[in-house]
């Protein structure tokens, strides 16, 4: 334990010391956790339309209004012809074309039916995808107008109609933050825990005092308590950090007990810490552990269920994402603070964390080796 | 050297047919030599003889392929735990934390040597005393000159009174006036009984040594006292007799 005590010492001296350590421990998760959510946002704004109109009258002018009174589209072209609607299109300056074509209203009032066009600029499939059905939707909306005021009289009449309406439960407002600002926190923690770790580790093989510490009777669980230790603390610093920030930032305070986020986060700490131990046992350069971290942390975040839902991946990736502790960390994050989640609901998850840290350490603690 | 001519000398390190191979490569091929206590023995070679490999395992960061190795009384392939408690190491590679003070380094590698407290404070203040550092004392070690760092860490690789201490090539890039400062501090350790076992590749160095032994391409080729290794090889200087056995090498240095 007297050993334990000197290896602490030295490496907080050491960690306090390291102004890049400071940076990345303080700085990167409240900036991040400050400009992330913000940007990581799926609504998609300001789509840019393009509006062909060969009808002019009243009913496709009122239509337009619509259209740009809607919040989510900006008429950025009002065209002639089809052609000249595609060039915006090229020059990056539309997204979507309307296309009214001539006796709109005509068709509309004396045979009850109109035809438009869409046409629709896929680059980014996500705002394609959404603005097209944004679009389709207010034009529905736009025809149950018109049908009402052109046959008031069959206003609750013959066609039966099935009218739906939904209830956003725990997050009413369908608010991207509050979904997106635990998921980024339990990122941040990962990457402290597991990859702040190793660096530390690997440099300290770089340098060359590992070789020191080697030949000394240092015991194996000393040095590897002695490097865990202080990045455990670090991570509950870093989660306890990212905590005030949501609530203050974006006034995000967790539904559920906050003693039970403390408490998983305790254990998974220890899971990607051994993770941590585990890359340092395997690479040699600072360089190296980097690269490695990379990797693992692209494919941590892209499988995570941060961005996109794990259950609409295929079956394979899903399979893939029982592998990642970062994923049941973000189930239970988003359980506790959006929706309130006891003990009993996050056990499973809790479970398979600790079989994660008993695996990892137990896998890390093997391979490191004091002598070769 | 009356150490030597003292009969009942005793034996603190002693290789017998020791190996490391890696691959095909035999690193350090069959060597057998014994150190006494108290005694200077410079291990000399050429780069890539082997040197690094051999004192490694000596010092247990290595295991032998063959032969075995007892230091300070303890086996290098079954005890190398209990030889940490009993060698100090310094290697080519600068080991102290640069970002840490004087006293910091000290206590840190005093304390997890197991002495208590007081002892350290004790010691420190004996240390800087002696290395004449007092005012430097918490300065980062990053910021002092190398020959200080080297005397440094000389004094912390013993501050516990090992049995042995290594030294792989401690003074490379030192000074001439540094140097000699630090071979002062050698005797001083080795009059105290620590045995000292030095590579280097300074020739004026080798001179120091109370014996030596010459390693190329992997195998001891010579061993003995300096005079005796001269007047063996008919040579004046030791540089001669290093160029004469290490120009036979087939090995690449690294």
């Amino acid at each position: 334990m007297k050993t334990l005590r000197f290896i602490l010492e030295k490496e907080f001296r050491q960690i306090f010391r390291d102004p890049s350590i400071l940076r990345m421990i303080f700085v990167m998760p409240i900036l991040q956790l400050i400009v992330l959510p913000i940007v990581a946002n799926y609504e998609v704004k300001n789509v840019k339309i393009a509006v062909i109109d060969h009808d002019h009258s009243p009913v496709s002018k009122r239509m337009i209004n619509k259209l740009e009174a809607g919040g989510y589209f900006k008429l950025t072209g009002y065209c002639v012809g089809y052609q000249e609607a595609l060039q915006y299109v090229e020059q990056e300056q539309a997204d979507l074309i309307l296309e009214i074509p001539t006796h709109f209203e005509r068709d509309l009032v004396k045979e009850g039916a109109a035809k438009l066009f869409v046409a629709v600029n896929a680059i980014n499939g996500v705002k394609a995808g959404l603005g097209a059905s944004y679009l389709s939707s207010l034009l529905r909306d736009y025809n149950s107008d018109i049908r009402m005021e052109s046959f008031p009289a069959t206003k609750f009449s013959q066609t039966p109609q099935l009218i739906v309406t939904y209830a956003n439960w725990y997050n009413p407002f369908m608010s991207y933050k509050l979904f997106m600002v635990p998921g980024i926190l339990v990122v941040l923690i990962t990457m402290i825990g597991s990859f702040l770790t190793s660096l530390n580790i690997v440099k300290e093989k770089e340098i060359g005092t590992i070789e020191q510490i080697n030949v000394t009777p240092i015991k194996k669980y000393h040095f590897i308590l002695g490097k865990l230790i202080p990045f455990w603390v670090l991570g509950m610093i870093v989660l306890t950090l990212g905590l005030i920030v949501a609530r203050v930032v974006y006034g995000i305070s967790p539904v559920g007990n906050i003693g039970l986020l403390y408490a998983f986060s305790a254990v998974y700490l220890v899971a990607v810490l051994g993770l941590g131990l585990l890359v340092s046992t395997i690479t040699q350069t600072q360089q190296q552990a980097m690269l490695i971290a990379f990797f693992l942390m692209m494919i941590f975040i892209m499988m995570s269920g941060l961005y996109t839902s794990i259950d609409s991946m295929p079956y394979w990736a899903q399979v893939v994402t029982w592998f990642n502790p970062v994923r049941y960390f973000i189930e239970v994050m988003r359980m506790v603070v959006i929706k309130g989640s006891g003990f009993a609901d996050i056990a499973i998850n809790l479970g398979i964390i600790f079989i994660f840290g008993v695996l990892l350490n137990t896998w890390a603690i093997i391979s490191y080796k004091k002598r070769s | 050297m009356s150490k030597l001519a003292n009969n009942e000398r005793e034996v603190v390190i002693s290789a017998t047919e020791l190996t490391k191979q890696f691959g095909d490569f035999i690193a350090t091929n069959a060597i057998t030599f014994e150190v006494f206590r108290g005694e200077i023995f410079g291990f000399l070679g050429a780069n890539g003889a082997g040197k690094t490999t051999a004192m490694k395992m000596l010092c247990g960061l290595s295991t032998p392929t063959r032969g075995r190795a007892t230091v300070a009384g303890f086996d290098v392939s079954t005890e190398s735990e209990k030889i940490k408690k009993n060698i100090g190491y310094m290697s080519q590679k600068f080991s102290l934390y640069e970002d840490l003070t004087v006293t910091e380094n000290i206590r840190f590698y005093a304390g997890i040597y197991g002495l208590s407290i007081p002892v350290i404070k004790e010691k420190t203040a004996a240390l800087l005393q002696q290395l004449n550092m007092k005012s430097q004392k918490n300065v980062l070690v990053k910021a002092l000159p190398l020959g200080w760092k080297q005397k440094l860490a000389f004094s912390i690789a013993i501050i516990h009174d090992p049995a042995v201490v290594f030294l792989d090539e401690p003074t490379g890039g030192v000074d001439p006036i540094t140097r000699r400062e630090f071979w002062e501090m050698i005797y001083a350790a080795t009059n105290r009984g620590t045995t000292a076992f030095v590579t280097t590749h300074y020739m004026d160095e080798a001179e120091y040594c109370n014996r030596i032994s010459i390693m190329v391409d992997g195998k001891i080729e010579a061993l003995g006292t300096p005079a005796d290794l001269k007047s063996k090889f008919n040579s004046e200087t030791m540089d001669d007799v290093f160029l004469k056995l290490a120009r036979n090498a087939k090995r690449i240095g690294d």
